[in-house]
């Protein structure tokens, strides 16, 4: 079957003319064909665009043309990362009906490797969820328990490719976005270090802690398509690094000596105990490839969801002020509400958002509104940001005794559907171990690293290893370590 | 807890429009995830910079030119337009 295979396996393939591209490609859009209904994990399929790509790689081929490793190999985009001429609606009615007009900078250097996009996934609405359940499109099943999420809110893209329906993905990380659901749905997920990668193209959420990045099954695969997104960008002034890496080359699985941290608040009494066996399962793994295993403690780490909370939708409500029916997008004006007082052009604004956005989305636009608002504005969003200080000195302070720093992605399982949709706090803090990577901008992976039973299903745990400042290097060296030694298992 | 009126302000601030029934349930929802921040307060910040830019750069300039788009890139940016007359994106009256 086609589809178990990894980049490199396939790419080999394909030089070799064991498959052809199109073939590839048309084996996936079969799958998708038969259980993307079901799963919803694709918004829009890009079927015709992608064959026409795959038959130039395999022309390329033909004429002996070198081609890069991800050439011909289909992956997934998440629907709010634009690709030119397709339908880019971040999984909102307020974009139901935009076309991207330009190529985020990540989808033009995919172009340029010749990979192959299947189409867009589904996502919370504006990036905001960590299940998939605010989708204005319907929910994402996990392909491993169709009965519960499959993460957020990059839930499509993790779904695509845990259901053979991809063999990578982008998804996009704020608090969490992409390690969750790769820890949901069993795979690799990376949300490289802020400024690694161009935001330029995709629909910002809070522009201070977003980040693209790769969703893969293995360590090496989602190190090749970090190496072909990320890199200094032009149009994003945030980016930094200019030279661009293979990361596949840090790959050797030589951890001896790497010290990894494990934080004492990340492991305190409230912790599931099936979780906490697994993860205490992991450091091992970890000492027994010759890491050096160092308790720390981030003291102010405890203060990282208030923060995230406080900070994102403040600047998710400057982000998404631009939905106001003028210029692209959604535009209602129903004429119901006029007063007086209310002109025309206000109307449009109010009854377009009101229409146009979900429940979590109004939430946090209102909330980050009220915060940033004269005589809040100090007790609120300066003081997050301030807080946010301490705790990035808590992690600078950390590593100058440990390379890496180790937790729960999560702090449980893939939950069922509805579980925590009724209580906008009791999803907030799926991101209890995530948002802090967002906060400081550490690059942080997870990997699985074991899995749980509950309800009679057994389903994945993702470990997460967080690094310094633009260290992807040793973030993926040691996950990719831990991968080729529980493989052999 | 906000008041009503609290509310209805932040929302027309927001510009999202909001029936009763709804000023009423982000009343609670809203209220609820605020007090989740209290703990905030407590913490010693006095002196300490509130950390924005988390990546050090500051002043990336460009040159201050105008880009030409092509007529393809205008097409493209028209075509999302909800509302078009003669090239020209139309809005209602401002006053």
């Amino acid at each position: 079957m086609l589809c178990e295979n990894m980049i490199k396996e396939l790419h080999e393939k394909l030089l070799a003319r064991e498959i052809t591209a199109v073939a590839l490609a048309e084996e996936y859009f079969a799958r998708i064909e038969a259980k993307n209904g079901d799963l919803n994990a694709y918004l829009t399929i890009t079927k015709e665009q992608a064959l026409k790509d795959a038959a130039f790689v395999d022309e390329k081929i033909a004429n002996g043309e070198p081609i890069g490793m991800l050439a011909g190999i289909p992956g997934a985009i998440k629907d709010n990362i634009c690709v030119a001429g397709v339908r880019a609606t971040a999984a909102s009615k307020i974009l139901d009906n935009f076309i991207a007009p330009y190529d985020a900078t990540v989808i033009d250097r995919l172009k340029k490797e010749n990979a192959i996009f299947l189409g867009k996934t589904n996502l919370d609405e504006f990036a905001m969820g960590a299940s998939t359940e605010n989708s204005a499109y319907g929910p994402v099943k996990n392909p491993l328990d169709p009965a519960r999420v499959p993460g957020g809110s990059s839930g499509g893209s993790a779904a695509a490719v845990a259901g053979d329906m991809a063999v990578w993905a982008l998804g996009t990380d704020t608090g969490g976005s992409i390690r969750q659901p790769a820890s949901f749905c069993g795979l690799v997920g990376l949300k490289p270090t802020y400024g690694r990668v161009s935001r330029f193209g995709a629909i910002a959420m809070a522009s201070s802690l977003d980040q693209i990045g790769p969703f893969a099954k293995t360590v090496e695969d989602v190190a090749i398509v970090l190496s072909a997104i990320s890199g200094f960008d032009i149009h994003d002034a945030t980016t930094g690094e200019s030279d661009a890496k293979d990361y596949t080359g840090f790959l050797d699985g030589n951890i001896k000596g790497l010290r990894i941290g494990v934080p004492e608040e990340y492991f305190s009494a409230d912790l599931d105990t099936r979780v906490r066996a697994v993860a205490e399962k992991a450091i091992e793994q970890f000492r027994a490839l010759g890491a050096e295993i160092i308790p720390i403690s981030l003291p102010r780490s405890k203060y990282a969801l208030a923060v995230y909370y406080l900070v994102m939708p403040c600047e998710v409500s400057s982000n998404l002020a631009r939905y106001d029916g003028i210029r692209f997008g959604l535009s209602v004006n129903d004429e119901k509400n006029s007063t007086p007082e209310t002109s025309a052009l206000l109307e449009t604004y109010l009854d377009t958002r009101r229409y146009g956005f979900g429940s979590e989305v109004k939430r946090r636009v209102m909330l980050g509104t009220y915060a940033l608002s004269a005589g809040y504005y100090d007790a609120y969003y300066k003081k997050a940001q301030q807080v946010r200080r301490l705790i990035r000195e808590d992690f600078e302070q950390a590593f100058e005794s440990v390379d890496l720093i180790f937790s729960p992605t999560a702090p449980e399982a893939a939950f069922k559907f509805g579980e925590k949709s009724d209580d906008p706090l009791k999803m907030y803090l799926s991101d209890i171990y995530t948002v802090t990577a967002n906060l400081v901008g550490v690059p942080a992976i997870s990997f699985p690293m074991g899995g749980i039973e509950d309800d009679g299903k057994m389903l994945p745990i993702g470990g997460q290893l967080m690094g310094k400042w633009y260290d992807e290097e040793n973030v993926l060296r040691a996950a990719d370590a831990f991968e080729r030694a529980t493989l052999k298992n | 807890m906000l008041s009503v009126e609290e509310v209805k302000h932040i929302a027309r601030l927001a510009r999202i429009g909001l029936s009763d029934e709804e000023v009423s349930k982000y009343q609670k929802e809203l209220s609820a995830i605020l007090d989740f921040f209290k703990e905030l307060e407590a913490v010693p910040t006095e002196g300490v910079l509130p950390m924005g830019n988390i990546t050090g750069k500051s002043d990336a300039l460009r040159e201050d030119s105008v880009q030409s788009l092509s007529a393809a890139q205008r097409d493209a940016l028209i075509a999302n337009m909800p509302a078009v007359k003669d090239g020209f994106v139309k809005v209602k009256s401002v006053f």
